[in-house]
C-alpha cells in the first residue's frame, strides 16, 4: 500500500491554504562567485586527475559556504522549498570527473547544507517552515533513446544502472535530512521511472516514505519532451508512484511553458509545481527576462488556478524568486481536480480507455 | 442487457499480430532477426487503428527476454509506432520485467496469476505497480484454470481482494481474463463454455467495480482451424454477446472479424446456437454446415461476384463498410462521371456510405479498427478526386494570388477525425481560399503559432468525438488570451450550433466565434467572414447565438412553469369596454376557384426563396451582396422567367376557401356559433396558454385572449382561411424530373411554396380591406405588408401561437377546404398539396403573434379534457412542448 508521509501531510495542509515558492537557479548564482579551480579543488582534491571547475555539485563539499549563502538568499527573497545542489551527484553523471564514488557523499553533504539554511529560517518565522527537496537530475544517459543514430536499438545506459545511481542518491538525500525527493528536468521519462523505482526501493529498504515530486522537461516548442512524450502521457507515466506533485521546469520560459502547465494542471489530480527560466536565452546564451516581467508570467499561472508549487530555473535569482513569491501572495492555489477513475495508458501520447 | 453502443465504442482491440504465438509471419520475422519488417507489421497495426499493440516473444528456439528487449527499444525509435501504449505480453515473468524496463509509457502486463500462489502473485503485482503498467490478471490459481462460471468469478473476485487491498492496484487498472475455451469440440462439458465466459464478465464488471474484462477470442472456435468464414463468423457472435455483457479488450484480429448485421443468418444463427448453448446439437449442426462455408477462399469469391454486381453508390458503400480499397479508386471514377461535380461524389454516395458505417458503430455492430479503416478508404476516394477538383478550380481561372483568404484548418489536439474537415478544406480550395491544413491532433498552441505565421484569416476546427468540443473551448479562450481577433469557424459531427453559442463563443469576446453546419456552408460563412459586409454578419452570428443561449438558459429553467390557474390570472386582457368588434362583411365560407395568379406576384417574400436555396440574405440586398449577389441573381433571372411562364400559361391552380364565424372567448376556447344569435354552438376552437413565469413584465398570452370573452356580451368573430398554388405543381415537377433537369424542378417547387405564402398574404389584405374590411383604407404596399404592418394576424395551427396541429381538423370541417379548395389533410394533419397555407383570423387590434413556449401537465390534463382526449393522446400531439417527461403507456 501506498502510505502517506507525515511530511506530505504537512506539505498538503499548507499547498491548500497558499501557492508555495520553489528556489531559483542554483548554476546561475554561481557564477556569480567567480570561483576558481582551485575553489572546486578545496583541500582535498588538490591533486585530483581530472579538472573540477564546473563540477558545481563538487562545491557542496569544498565551498559549503557558498552553498548555504546561495540557499539563504532564496530563503530570504521568500522560497519555502530549496532543491539541494545535486544535479548532477549521481555515479552516472559523476563519471565525467571521474568522481563515480563521491556521489553518495555529494547527496548527503548537499542535503546537510539545505537542511541547515532551512532550518535556521523556520526558526526565524516558525509560522513559514522551510522544506528541502533532494534533487535527483536526469543524468547525462537516456534509457530509451539510442545515442547512435545508425543503431536505433542501442543504449548507452540501463534501467537497472539508473536505479541503482538514483538508489544510492536517495540515500544520500535521507542521510542528510531531505524532506522530498525531486526528480526533475526530466528529459526521457524511463530514467524518471528508474529514479521513482529505486526511490521506492530505498523506503522500503529504509522502513519510511518521504513526498515524491517529478518534475519534467518540454524541449522545445514541438511540446514533448526529449524522449517524445506530450504531458499528458507524461504524467500518465509517472502518475503510479502517488507524487506529491507533477509539473514542469527548464527549457522554456512561463510564457512557453503555459500551455504544457495547463494540460498537466487539466489531468492531474494532484499539485503542479512549474519552476521556468527566466524567458528563452537571447543571442548570447543569457537568460534576461526581468524578475518583474517572469513574475507577472507566474503570476497568471496562479490568477488562472494553474498551480500550487512556482519558482525558478535556469537565469533566474534571489530576485525573481522575491518577485515571483511577491506576484502569488494571497492568490488561491489550485484545487486539484476530481479525476474519472479510468486506466490511463501512453505511450507517446495519452490513451484513455473508456473515453 | 448493457448499452451495447458505448461498450463497443469503447471496445480496446488489442492487435496480435506483432505476437510470434499468434502470428506465424511474425514468428519467422523474428527467428530470423528481420526487425525491419517486424516493425512494418507494428505500424500496420497502429495504423490499422490498434489502440494497444501486443507483442509477445514466448516462442522456444526464441531468447526471448533478448527478442523482447531487442524489439522495444525498436519500437521506441520508431514515433508513430512509439505513440500508443504496448502490453507486454508473456508467460515468463522475466520476460515481462524486461520489458517493462524498456517502457518510458505506461503499458500492460498480460498476465500474471495465482497459479504460483499468493506469494508470487502479491509479489509480481507489487513491481508491476512499482514499474508502473495496468495488468492482466487471468483466471488461474494453484488448482489451474478457470472453466466454470463459478470458478472463474471465485478467482477473480479474490484476485481482486488481493490487488486492492494488499497490494493498493487501481482497479481500473486490472483486466480480468476469465479464459476462453474451444467449443463445439465434441465434448459435451465444453459446451457451455462460451455462456460461462460471457456470465463471468456479466458478473465481474457488476460486482468487481472499476475492473475491466479481457479474453483471447481465437481460441473459441479451435475445433474448425482451417475454415476461416466459420471461425470469423464465431468471432463475430461472441464479441457480439460477449461485449454486451461487459467485456471491453480483445486479443483479436481485427483484419478476421466479420459484421454481426452482415453475416449469413443462417451461418450467424448456427454460431450463436454454438456459442450460447443453445440447442443440444448445435455443434453438429454447425459441423454439418461448416463444409458449406469452408473451401479455400470460396466465401470471398462468392461475396466479391456478387458486391460487384451492384450499382456504384451501393459498391462504395459496401467497400467503405467492408474497408476494402482494392476497387475504390475505379468506382470512385465511375462515381466521378456521374456526378454533376467531383465534390457530389463526396457528399452524396461517399458520405452516405460513411453514415452507413456510422450506424453500424453506434448500434454496436462494428468496431473501431474497421471504422478506421473505412475512413481509409473514403480517404483514398478523396485522393482520386483531388485532381478533378482541383482541374475544375483552374478552370474556373483561379489563380493562388487572388485567393479570397487563408483559412487555417486543424483537427483539435486529442480527436483523429478530419474526413468532414478535408471536405471543407476541398469545398474552401474549390472556391478559391488558400487552405493550410494542419492535419489532427493539434494542440492549440500549434494552432495559434501557426495562424500568426501563416496570417490566417480564419481558423477553422473540426472534431467528431465529445471531448474536443472542450478542446474547441480551450483554443477559444487560449484565442482570446492571446489577443486573436481573426473569426474562429467550428465544425464536426460532434459540433453544433447550440454548443458553440453557449460554450465556446462566450470563450472569445475578441473574435467571433461561428458554427457551420456542414461542408456546403463552409464557403458562405467564409466568404461572408472576410467580405465588406462582415461587421453586419457578425452581428446577426452575435444577435443569434445570444437568443440561442437564451433558449437554451430557457429548457434548463423549464421547471420553474406557471401553475395553468396562474397562467390564465396573468392573461393578455385587453379593454374590452367600449371596445366594437368589427362584423365580416359575410358569415360562412367563400371560394376562390381559380384566383389569379398575376395578383400574387407582388406579395412574393423573396427573402425565404433565397434560403431554400441556401443563400441567406435580405431581398432584394441579396441581389447585389458581394457573397451571394453572383449566385442570387442569376437564379433571381431564371426564377422571374420561370414565374412569368407559370402566371402566362397557367401551369399551377390558386384555390381558397375562407369563412367568417360569430365566436366568443370561453376560458381557453373559442366558441364559435352557427349564426349572430349566438344560441347554438357550431365549433370550438382550442387555445393553449403559455406557463412561463414572467413576473408582471408580460401577459401569458393564448390566441383566445384576441376574442371578446362571452361574459362581455360583445358580439366578437373569427375567421379560417386555407388556400393553395400546388394544384399543377406534381406535373411540372414531373415534367423537369423526365428531362433531367433538377434544376428547374427544384426551381418550380420553390416558386409554387413562395406563391401559396403570396396567396395567403393577399387574401388577408382582401379580408382586411373588403371581407372583414375592418381596414377598409389600408393603403399598405405589399413591401409593408410583407413586413406585418397592418392590423390583425392569420395564426396557423401547428406554429408557436397554437402549436397543436389537430385544430387543423376542426378548421377544415368548418371551412369544407377539402371539398371546396381540394386541399386535404393527412393523418399528421399536414396539408396536400404541399404548396399550402391555412390559419385563423383575429382582427382585434392588439392581436400578435407569440409563442406558446413549454406547457405543463396542468395544462395538458385541462386541454385533453376539453379535447375529448386521454391524456396520452394530448402527450402525443404535443409532445415537442411538454415541459416535463410524460409516462410511457406500458408495453
Amino acid at each position: 500500500m501506498v502510505l502517506t508521509s507525515p511530511t506530505e501531510r504537512r506539505l498538503r495542509e499548507l499547498a491548500a491554504q497558499r501557492i508555495l515558492v520553489i528556489d531559483g537557479a542554483m548554476g546561475t548564482m554561481i557564477q556569480r562567485f567567480k570561483l576558481t579551480e582551485a575553489d572546486f579543488r578545496g583541500e582535498r582534491f588538490k591533486d585530483w586527475p581530472k579538472d573540477l571547475k564546473g563540477n558545481n555539485d563538487l562545491l557542496s563539499i569544498t565551498r559549503p559556504d557558498v552553498i548555504f549563502d546561495i540557499h539563504s538568499q532564496y530563503l530570504e527573497a521568500g522560497a519555502d522549498i530549496l532543491e539541494t545542489n545535486t544535479f548532477s551527484s549521481t555515479f552516472v553523471a559523476q563519471a565525467d570527473y571521474g568522481m563515480e564514488e563521491l556521489a553518495y557523499e555529494l547527496n548527503l553533504e548537499s542535503a546537510r547544507i539545505a537542511r541547515r539554511a532551512a532550518d535556521v529560517y523556520t526558526e526565524k518565522t516558525p509560522d513559514k517552515p522551510r522544506f528541502v527537496a533532494g534533487a535527483l537530475g536526469p543524468t547525462n544517459r537516456t534509457a530509451s533513446i539510442s545515442p547512435d543514430v545508425n543503431n536505433p536499438g542501442f543504449r548507452a545506459i540501463t534501467f537497472d544502472e539508473l536505479r541503482r545511481a538514483y538508489a544510492e542518491a536517495v540515500r544520500g538525500q535521507i542521510d542528510g535530512g531531505a524532506d522530498i525527493i525531486m526528480i526533475e528536468t526530466v528529459f526521457d521519462t524511463l530514467n524518471a521511472k528508474a529514479a521513482l523505482f529505486a526511490t521506492e526501493e530505498v523506503f522500503e529498504e529504509r522502513g519510511l516514505r518521504l513526498p515524491i515530486s517529478v518534475s519534467g522537461t518540454i524541449t522545445d516548442l514541438s511540446g514533448r519532451t526529449l524522449s517524445g512524450q506530450t504531458a499528458e502521457a507524461f504524467w500518465y507515466s509517472v502518475r503510479h508512484a502517488g507524487l506529491l506533485s507533477i509539473g514542469l521546469n527548464c527549457a522554456l520560459g512561463a510564457r512557453e511553458m503555459r500551455a504544457h502547465i495547463a494540460d498537466l494542471s487539466r489531468v492531474s489530480d494532484t499539485l503542479i509545481c512549474a519552476y521556468p527560466n527566466a524567458g528563452l536565452p537571447n543571442e548570447f546564451g543569457e537568460y534576461d527576462e526581468s524578475p518583474e516581467a517572469m513574475a507577472a508570467l507566474v503570476g497568471e499561472f496562479a490568477t488562472s488556478g494553474l498551480v500550487n508549487i512556482v519558482g525558478g530555473c535556469c537565469g533566474t535569482t534571489p530576485p525573481h524568486i522575491k518577485a515571483i513569491a511577491e506576484a502569488v501572495k494571497g492568490l488561491p492555489p489550485r484545487v486539484p481536480p476530481k479525476i474519472d477513475p479510468r486506466m490511463r495508458l501512453s505511450g507517446l501520447e495519452p490513451t484513455v480507455i473508456g473515453a | 442487457m448493457t448499452d451495447t453502443s458505448a461498450s463497443s465504442a469503447s471496445f480496446v482491440m488489442v492487435g496480435e499480430r506483432t505476437n510470434v504465438t499468434g502470428s506465424a509471419r511474425f514468428r519467422k520475422l523474428i527467428r530470423e532477426g528481420d526487425y525491419a519488417a517486424a516493425l512494418a507489421v507494428a505500424r500496420d497495426q497502429v495504423e490499422g487503428g490498434a489502440t494497444v499493440i501486443d507483442v509477445n516473444m514466448d516462442e522456444g528456439l526464441l531468447d526471448s527476454e533478448a527478442a523482447m528487449v531487442n524489439f522495444l527499444n525498436l519500437m521506441a525509435a520508431e514515433p508513430d509506432i512509439a505513440r500508443v501504449p504496448v502490453m507486454v505480453d508473456s508467460s515468463k515473468w522475466t520476460v515481462i520485467e524486461a520489458g517493462l524496463k524498456c517502457l518510458q509509457g505506461k503499458g500492460i502486463v498480460n498476465s500474471i496469476s495465482l497459479k504460483e500462489g499468493e506469494d508470487a502473485f502479491i509479489h509480481h503485482a507489487r513491481l508491476v505497480r512499482r514499474y508502473g503498467a495496468a495488468m492482466v490478471v487471468m483466471a488461474f490459481d494453484e488448482t489451474g484454470q478457470a472453466d466454470t462460471y463459478q470458478r472463474k468469478i471465485d478467482i477473480c473476485a479474490r484476485s481482486y481482494k488481493i490487488l486492492t487491498e494488499t497490494v493498493g492496484v487501481l482497479p481500473e487498472d486490472i483486466i480480468f481474463d476469465p479464459n476462453i475455451f474451444a467449443v463445439a469440440t465434441g465434448i459435451e462439458e465444453h459446451n457451455n463454455y462460451g455462456v460461462d465466459f460471457i456470465e463471468a464478465t456479466r458478473w465481474i464488471r457488476q460486482n468487481l467495480r472499476g475492473a475491466h474484462v479481457s479474453g483471447g477470442v481465437s481460441n473459441l472456435s479451435f475445433s474448425f482451424r482451417g475454415n476461416e468464414p466459420v471461425r470469423e463468423a464465431m468471432h463475430t457472435v461472441f464479441l457480439y454477446h460477449a461485449i454486451a455483457a461487459g467485456m471491453d479488450f480483445g486479443i483479436v484480429n481485427a483484419g478476421q472479424l466479420g459484421v454481426y448485421d452482415q453475416l449469413d443468418p443462417e451461418l450467424r444463427d448456427l454460431c450463436e446456437d454454438v456459442v450460447l448453448n443453445r440447442r443440444p446439437d448445435a455443434t453438429e449442426r454447425l459441423v454439418d454446415a461448416a463444409a458449406r462455408y469452408a473451401g479455400t477462399g470460396a466465401k470471398e469469391r462468392v461475396v466479391d461476384l456478387a458486391w460487384r454486381e451492384l450499382p456504384v453508390e451501393k459498391r462504395l458503400e459496401h467497400a467503405l463498410v467492408h474497408g476494402i480499397t482494392e476497387f475504390i479508386e475505379q468506382d470512385t471514377e465511375e462515381a466521378r462521371l456521374k456526378a454533376e461535380r467531383p465534390l457530389h461524389v463526396i457528399e452524396g454516395p461517399l458520405m452516405a456510405g460513411m453514415n452507413v458505417v456510422g450506424d453500424l458503430f453506434g448500434a454496436g455492430k462494428m468496431f473501431l479498427p474497421q471504422v478506421v479503416k473505412s475512413a481509409r478508404v473514403m480517404k483514398q476516394a478523396v485522393a482520386w478526386l483531388m485532381p478533378f477538383m482541383e482541374k475544375e478550380k483552374e478552370e474556373l481561372g483561379i489563380t493562388e494570388d487572388s485567393s479570397a483568404g487563408t483559412v487555417l484548418m486543424a483537427t483539435v489536439k486529442g480527436d483523429v477525425h478530419d474526413i468532414g474537415k478535408n471536405i471543407v478544406g476541398v469545398v474552401l480550395a474549390c472556391n478559391n481560399f488558400k487552405v493550410v491544413d494542419l492535419g489532427v491532433m493539434v494542440p492549440a498552441q500549434k494552432i495559434l503559432d501557426t495562424a500568426r505565421e501563416v496570417k490566417a484569416d480564419i481558423i477553422g476546427l473540426s472534431g467528431l468525438i465529445t471531448p474536443s468540443l472542450d478542446e474547441m473551448c480551450h483554443v477559444a479562450a487560449e484565442m482570446e488570451r492571446q489577443g486573436f481577433e481573426v473569426p474562429l469557424m467550428i465544425g464536426g459531427a460532434t459540433t453544433s450550433r447550440v454548443h458553440t453559442a453557449v460554450k465556446i463563443h462566450p470563450n472569445y469576446a475578441k473574435g467571433q466565434a461561428v458554427y457551420v453546419t456542414d461542408a456546403s456552408r463552409a464557403v458562405g460563412v467564409a466568404s461572408s467572414l472576410l467580405s465588406d459586409r462582415k461587421v453586419v454578419y457578425i452581428d446577426d452570428i452575435k444577435a443569434e447565438y445570444a437568443r440561442i443561449a437564451e433558449e437554451h438558459a430557457r429548457s434548463r429553467e423549464e421547471k420553474r412553469r406557471l401553475t395553468i390557474t396562474d397562467a390564465r390570472a396573468n392573461r393578455f386582457a385587453p379593454a374590452w369596454e367600449g371596445y366594437v368588434p368589427p362584423r365580416p362583411t359575410f358569415l360562412g365560407t367563400k371560394v376562390f376557384e381559380s384566383y389569379d395568379l398575376s395578383e400574387l406576384v407582388p406579395y412574393i417574400d423573396w427573402t425565404p426563396f433565397f434560403s431554400t436555396w441556401e443563400m441567406r440574405g435580405r431581398y432584394p440586398q441579396i441581389l447585389d451582396d458581394a457573397t451571394y449577389g453572383k449566385a442570387a441573381r442569376p437564379l433571381f433571372e431564371d426564377a422571374q422567367a420561370m414565374l412569368k411562364q407559370m402566371v402566362e400559361e397557367k401551369w399551377l391552380t390558386a384555390r381558397a376557401v375562407i369563412g367568417f364565424w360569430p365566436a366568443n372567448a370561453v376560458g381557453d376556447d373559442i366558441e364559435l356559433y352557427t349564426d349572430d344569435d349566438r344560441q347554438e354552438r357550431l365549433a370550438v376552437f382550442h387555445g393553449l396558454r403559455q406557463q412561463m413565469a414572467r413576473g408582471n413584465t408580460r401577459a401569458n398570452f393564448s390566441i383566445t385572449d384576441f376574442v371578446a370573452p362571452k361574459e362581455t356580451g360583445l358580439a366578437d368573430y373569427v375567421g379560417g382561411f386555407a388556400v393553395s398554388t400546388g394544384f399543377g405543381e406534381d406535373a411540372v415537377a414531373e415534367r423537369f424530373s423526365r428531362a433531367n433537369d433538377d434544376y428547374s424542378k427544384i426551381l418550380s417547387q420553390s416558386l409554387a411554396d413562395r406563391l401559396a405564402e403570396a396567396f395567403a398574404e393577399r387574401m388577408h389584405a382582401l379580408v382586411r380591406c373588403e371581407f372583414w374590411g375592418y381596414a377598409p383604407d389600408e393603403t399598405l404596399t405589399p413591401d409593408e405588408i410583407i413586413a406585418e404592418k397592418y392590423r390583425g394576424i392569420r395564426p396557423a395551427p401547428g406554429y408557436p401561437a397554437q402549436p397543436d396541429h389537430t385544430e387543423k381538423g376542426t378548421l377544415f370541417r368548418l371551412l369544407d377546404a377539402t371539398e371546396k379548395a381540394g386541399i386535404e389533410l393527412t393523418e399528421s394533419y399536414a396539408m396536400w398539396p404541399g404548396a399550402a397555407v391555412s390559419g385563423l383570423y383575429f382582427s382585434h387590434p392588439d392581436s400578435q403573434y407569440f409563442g406558446v413556449g413549454k406547457i405543463d401537465a396542468d395544462q395538458v390534463a385541462d386541454y385533453a379534457a376539453r379535447k375529448g382526449w386521454d391524456m396520452a393522446t394530448a402527450e402525443r400531439w404535443l409532445a415537442p412542448i411538454l415541459n416535463y417527461e410524460p409516462k410511457r403507456a406500458a408495453g
